[in-house]
């Protein structure tokens, strides 16, 4: 007999007490919801399908900053090319790290090298590479989460992991309120990386240290679209 | 449908262990243990606090967490050929392990397939319950710990004792000892005048894991969860040695208990909230990778799912205790636990400590290979209201409880302490004469050993109980008693 066939004989024997008419999908449920949240999103659900306040982009850009990531806001692509610009070269980055598919309009001109990943870098070049730019796919406002699905402007994912130095585009409109929203718009064949803040560990008497092993320092550019800047008077 | 068989018990509970009374008395005279202890899990109680406060219906999260669970569960065979189906599908490939050894000659077959004589390893509870890297290193190949904390335990050549943070026990000095003293026979050794600041600490353990990334070609995680409908696989961490190992080498080896699997991608809108509010006390843990099958291009190239029973399917067959099988390794009911907090995970003798090892280990090794866990609590239920997917602990303790005196009493066909005792519990119980008689007595004898109404020793067996704690004074009339003097007048 297989081991496959043995385990699942195993756990066919071990459900007896479960009647056989009961079928995966029908057997019990979460609870009904003790308020009118559920009613709006999943049937059975009793928890709610958002925790968001009225502001995400600002709950979002506040969360990540609690994270010890640097966060900074602008309103259209000129203004983010130039606050991307200010970061690379206060932060000192000479071999930068731009994966394929990164919009144009967003790269500065600078004192860097740029390195495409086209054809694939090896792991020594991301290795001694300053830093990556990356687009993210989505931002979590709740948990103060991007999201990297290796679309455009994202690469693979050595891509984002290697260089110590991670300098994150997100615009406004790719922001998701709570985790339902979110995973209901990500694609789960694609290769996902939620990041929520740096790099970091607490395994030395809980006290947190930014960075092991991945970015130590994580720098995030929100940009909100010129016109919905003029609608809620920025 | 095979006879049962005896478990390979491997890690599950470490060989020579002494028993859980024993090991906690020696881990309670140690006052380091202690302090350490006491200031981590403080630390981790009051942030955990803090987030799960945040969410107003914290309490449905629970309840949807349970339930998702129960129904995976009832259905598990469905979910698990599920999964089988979509992962082969998304370009893995899937491997059934009935037990430790087979889990662990699968893995060590495919390293060897892959050319490999060195593997870096993501933190995993089910390859330290096989004894994975023992088992590796017997076949000449080095598996490497990538986790800081883990780390910290090989190099120290100790054992994990607490699931989240496995080297909760070491403080920085003595972590600083071990990367001085052990960093060099590995690999790249400490750097010179190491301090015990936490940063520079986790610096040296950057720079010595770094080139071990760098050359890597197989790695092996576990996997926090799969989704059936999906084939997607995921592993939840802080660090970013997980997304080293998940990205960079070209085979990746996942060994996953059989419980792990989940119907719906949707479903992870609740563990997700769950789990890292729960473990860490965070919003959301720094890292969460999530792969179906492999990508061309983009990280491993050859993808493996190792599908571990292990005593799972024994601990299914109970229908109180399988809501064990529930537990999503957040460790937060080791946080809350009074008796962990003082003695510290290594007095478990199990790679799984505190209160969901209690009821975990029993059941996956055989209550007769750890029948003093189940007395390793309280019942104070703590553990309980701190479980976010509501397993009921204090529940399964007391079950298995009786089913380690069943089967000690099987084995020596004379009743024990306990089952005298209860037996003439009951007796007396049942009569309210001699209920009433009995509380008389202990009214009347209790006033022969009591002093300001606390009685201090017991005499003969009974010291037992009153070695630990003082006995309060029986009162000198009985509720009943007093219940006829003042109600039932005319």
């Amino acid at each position: 007999m297989t081991s496959r066939q043995r385990v699942l004989d195993r756990i066919r024997a071990a459900l007896a007490d479960v009647p056989a008419d009961e079928s995966a999908e029908a057997a019990p449920a979460p609870p009904p919801s003790a308020g009118p949240a559920a009613a709006e999103g999943s049937a059975d659900h009793g928890y709610r399908r958002s925790h968001a306040g009225p502001d995400p982009v600002g709950q979002l850009a506040e969360r990540i900053a609690d994270y010890r990531a640097t966060v900074t806001r602008v309103t259209g692509a000129d203004r983010a090319r130039a606050a991307i610009g200010a970061a690379l070269a206060e932060r000192g980055v000479r071999q930068l790290v731009v994966p394929p598919g990164f919009p144009g309009e967003l790269l500065p001109e600078g004192p860097w090298r740029v390195l495409g990943d086209e054809p694939p870098l090896s792991r020594a070049a991301l290795d001694a590479a300053d830093g990556v730019l990356s687009t993210a796919a989505l931002g979590i406002a709740v948990t103060g989460t991007l999201v990297l699905d290796a679309g455009p402007g994202q690469g693979r994912r050595a891509l984002t992991l290697l260089p110590d130095y991670h300098l994150c585009v997100v615009r406004e409109e790719h922001v998701a309120g709570d985790l339902p929203e979110a995973l209901g718009r990500l694609d789960p064949a694609r290769p996902l990386t939620f990041v929520s803040g740096p790099s970091a560990t607490s395994d030395i008497e809980l006290e947190r240290v930014e960075g092991v092993h991945g970015p130590r320092t994580l720098h995030v550019v929100i940009i909100a679209q010129p016109d919905a800047a003029v609608r809620s008077g920025r | 449908m095979t006879a049962p068989q005896e478990p390979d018990r491997s890690n599950v509970v470490w060989l020579g262990a002494p028993a859980f009374p024993e090991a906690a008395r020696a881990a309670l005279a140690d006052s380091q243990l202690r302090a350490n202890l006491k200031h981590a899990t403080g630390t981790i109680r009051d942030k955990r606090l803090a987030v799960t406060a945040e969410l107003d219906d914290w309490e449905q999260l629970r309840e949807a967490g349970a339930a998702l669970k129960r129904r995976t569960l009832r259905h598990l065979d469905h979910y698990l050929v599920q999964l089988e189906e979509s992962v082969t599908r998304a370009g893995g490939v899937v491997h059934w392990a009935a037990d430790a050894a087979e889990a662990n000659a699968i893995v060590t077959g495919l390293v060897r397939e892959a050319g490999a004589r060195e593997v870096v390893k993501v933190k995993s509870m089910a390859t330290q319950e096989i004894g994975l890297n023992e088992a590796l290193a017997e076949a000449g190949i080095a598996a490497y710990e990538t986790d800081l904390a883990e780390l910290i335990v090989q190099l120290g050549k100790d054992r994990p004792s607490h699931i989240l943070v496995p080297a909760i026990h070491r403080n920085r000095a003595q972590i600083r000892d071990i990367f001085q003293r052990e960093m060099g026979r590995w690999g790249r050794p400490a750097p010179d005048g190491l301090t015990d600041d936490p940063r520079a600490l986790a610096e040296a353990a950057r720079l010595h894991l770094r080139e071990k990334f760098l050359r890597a070609t197989v790695a092996v995680s576990g996997a926090n969860f799969a989704v059936a409908a999906t084939g997607t696989v995921g592993v939840v961490e802080s660090e970013g040695n997980g997304r080293m190992c998940l990205t960079l080498p070209q085979t990746l080896i996942t060994v996953m208990g059989i419980e792990k699997v989940l119907p719906a991608w949707s479903d992870l809108e609740v563990f997700l909230q769950l789990l890292p509010r729960s473990s860490t006390g965070e919003r959301m843990n720094p890292y969460t990778s999530t792969w179906t099958g492999t990508t061309p291009g983009d990280g491993p190239q050859n993808f493996h799912l190792v599908l571990l029973d292990n005593g799972r399917t024994a601990t299914l067959a109970d229908t109180v205790g399988r809501q064990a099988l529930a537990c999503i390794r957040c460790s937060a009911c080791l946080n809350v636990c009074p008796v962990y907090e003082r003695t510290g995970g290594h007095a478990y003798g199990s790679v799984y400590p505190g209160p969901i090892g209690a009821v975990l280990t029993p059941q996956l090794v055989g209550v007769e290979h750890a029948a003093s866990l189940p007395f390793a609590s309280t019942l104070c239920g703590a553990c309980y209201d701190a479980c976010p997917v509501k397993i009921n602990i204090p529940e399964v303790l007391a079950h298995l409880r009786a089913r380690v005196v069943e089967a000690e009493r099987a084995r020596h066909r004379l009743p024990t302490a306990e089952a005298l005792a209860m037996t003439a519990a009951a007796g007396v119980l049942d009569s309210p004469r001699r209920l009433a008689a009995a509380q008389k007595a202990a009214a009347l004898g209790s006033r022969l050993l009591a002093r300001d109404g606390r009685i201090g020793a017991l005499p003969g067996p009974l010291h037992g109980w009153t070695d630990s704690r003082d006995l309060p004074q029986p009162p000198a009339e009985t509720f009943r008693a007093w219940w006829r003097r003042n109600r039932e007048q005319p």
